[in-house]
């Protein structure tokens, strides 16, 4: 177990060296750094100043490695835009961001294996039909158009909810289930379809031939097995969620990671974005890797190879 | 143990699918009855509605069920759950996906017992490595604590059938519990699953398709086709005297050294057997039959009583 662990993880630290490279080059491509940093307006002498001043003249690999070596300690430089250092300002948005996702991933998985397990347990019937439908639905209709929908109707028409800020837990309810509802419909077919395969297995069919209770049958035996692969896409959807939050927090009004990524872009603040892009990656391989060793915990045949 | 009229129905989109067709079976304790037949001649079926563990779709029929001086013709799901694993056992045909391979060997022997006999832990550990040495497994100890992947075919078989003794069943049914293992290991097991029969006094329902199996291990024989019993008898009288065209055409197909020349060709049956679906008429075997006659395709043939316990589904029965 401890083996496997550890060659997970020498595998997501080339992921997230491969990352940062990426994450690097992708800004140092797409804009001209210099001309960026002098703002708009700027001469041609203030930009060749800037260039010369902070080395962006030099080769890009150096430049790569010398900035690696900084974030690697937390440096990630000063925000071009709010004028405080990166790192500062990033942790200072983190905890809200993480909020949201768990929380959004904890809604999508309380609605979608339950819904997975039903559904599966009755196929073909009324109420996989309507787990069929919320799926369709819910892959089809934009996130930004939900939460608006949820806004409307729980916000302004019932005025249960606020909508707007993350002062406290109840200004996270309507902005986690407008995110978890876009990843809930993937993980509930998944869900159907792992225990619709399970379900039909020789085990089973062994666990009920030794008289065993339903509930038992069907947690102990099929659930544990058709889960497996639902904890893999769970890391690869919560992925997908951190993106979205982008859009999500924007409408919300949460001061998350998401918004400032997007106060970022829209001011060119490059090495803001270049944090948060590497952050949220960063995330995401963490995720992966718990991923697999929860997979390893759920089936010994990884475990024990 | 006895059963009368069972029948297994099951709707296809070609029509009903008369999979067991009237099958009467009756088992003393300490008794081995194999069920022989080709596949889906509907014997695992015929296990599988005793057990109660039929699939979904499958509607079952009986107009008796009786065992163990109890009626179970009309138990419910609650009632078959208190007696599978507990009176009655059954061990299936392919030992590598039988077990549950998120959980350890100890885990899934104690499971049962845990479920009909209540008790600790500790308790039921201990006759799960009582079990696991009695079939012949060793180091039992740390097998308690391994997975399926990482035992053999045969070791998981024996796993099976300790798992199936846990509760020291009344009958324990085996459905071609050798089929998916290396000859060698199939007679060491069918060796075990004797001799713990003798042990534990259990009524024995073996199927199988291979007739060197019965002639080893059988009391009794029942041959089915395409759902319904058509010869039976004692062992030795069904070999010595068989009489339906299909159990002879069966017999005809195992080769024993010194019956056929050299080049001379192996016994086969020609054509398959053909699903029983719709409304049926006359013998299913006709067709493939080499002493059927036009009377085949119309009559309905009763099992007839021969001499020795011998009965018969054929019109050679009835002249």
């Amino acid at each position: 177990m401890l083996q496997y662990a550890l060659k997970r993880a020498v595998l997501a630290l080339l992921v997230a060296l491969t990352v940062s490279l990426v994450c690097f080059l992708l800004v140092n491509l797409s804009t001209d750094v210099a001309t960026a940093m002098a703002g708009e307006g700027a001469t041609a002498e203030t930009i060749d100043a800037i260039r010369t001043q902070y080395g962006f003249d030099r080769p890009l690999a150096v430049q790569y490695f010398e900035w690696l070596g900084r974030a690697t300690l937390g440096n990630f430089g000063d925000s071009l835009y709010f004028r405080t250092p990166v790192a500062a300002l990033v942790l200072q948005r983190m905890p809200t961001t993480m909020i949201l996702g768990a929380s959004a991933l904890g809604f999508a998985l309380a609605l979608s294996i339950p819904l997975g397990v039903i559904a599966a347990l009755k196929p073909n019937s009324w109420i996989d039909r309507l787990t069929l439908t919320i799926a369709v639905v819910g892959q089809a209709m934009p996130s930004f158009w939900f939460a608006l929908l949820l806004m409307y109707l729980f916000g302004v028409t019932l005025q249960l909810l606020p909508i707007s800020g993350g002062d406290t837990w109840l200004h996270f309810i309507l902005p986690a289930i407008a995110l978890g509802y876009y990843a809930a419909p993937a993980i509930m077919r998944l869900t159907r379809s792992g225990m619709l395969e399970v379900l039909e297995s020789d085990y089973i069919r062994t666990a009920r031939a030794k008289g065993l209770r339903n509930t038992s049958v069907l947690f102990k035996h099929a659930l544990r097995n058709a889960v497996a692969p639902v904890v893999a896409l769970a890391a690869v959807q919560l992925g997908f969620l951190l993106g979205g939050s982008v859009v999500i927090e924007t409408i919300f009004a949460l001061n998350g990671l998401g918004y400032l990524a997007w106060e970022a872009i829209s001011h060119n603040d490059f090495p803001v974005v270049q944090a948060v892009v590497l952050l949220i990656s960063l995330v995401y391989i963490v995720l992966t890797l718990l991923a697999d060793i929860a997979n390893a915990w759920l089936d010994p045949r990884i475990r024990i190879g | 143990m006895q059963v009368e009229g069972l029948r297994v129905d099951i709707p296809t989109p070609m029509g009903m699918l008369h999979a067991v067709r009237g099958v009467d079976l009756a088992l003393e304790a300490g008794e081995t009855l194999c069920l022989v037949g080709e596949s889906g001649c509907g014997k695992s079926l015929s296990a599988l509605a005793l057990m109660g563990l039929l699939p979904r779709a499958a509607r079952r029929s009986l107009s008796r069920f009786s065992f163990a001086g109890e009626d179970l013709q009309r138990a419910g799901e609650r009632r078959m759950g208190d007696l599978r694993g507990n009176r009655i056992a059954m061990i299936f045909q392919e030992p590598m996906t039988s077990l549950n391979p998120s959980w350890s060997i100890g885990n899934q022997l104690e499971e049962g017992w845990l479920r009909h006999r209540g008790g600790s832990t500790a308790l039921a550990r201990e006759r799960a490595l009582h079990l696991l040495e009695r079939v012949g497994i060793t180091g039992a100890t740390s097998r308690l604590g391994q997975y399926p992947h990482q035992l053999s075919g045969g070791l998981r078989q024996r796993v099976m059938i300790a798992m199936a003794l846990m509760c020291e069943p009344a009958l324990m049914i085996a459905d071609e519990p050798t089929t998916a293992l290396d000859v060698t290991v199939q007679a060491q097991i069918l060796h075990l699953l004797k001799e713990l029969q003798r042990e534990f006094g259990m009524g024995l329902i073996l199927i199988t398709h291979d007739l060197g199996i019965v002639a080893r291990v059988a009391d009794r024989v029942a041959v089915m086709y395409a759902g319904e019993i058509v010869e039976q008898g004692p062992v030795a009288r069904l070999f010595s005297h068989p009489s339906h065209p299909y159990t002879r055409g069966l017999l005809d197909c195992i080769p024993v050294p010194g019956r056929l020349a050299p080049g001379e060709r192996l016994g086969t049956i020609p054509g398959v057997v053909s699903p029983p679906i719709g409304a049926l008429h006359g013998c299913q075997f006709r067709n493939r039959c080499s002493e059927a006659e036009d009377a085949c395709a119309t009559r309905a043939f009763e099992l007839r009583e021969l001499s020795g316990g011998q009965r018969l589904r054929c019109r050679l029965a009835a002249t």
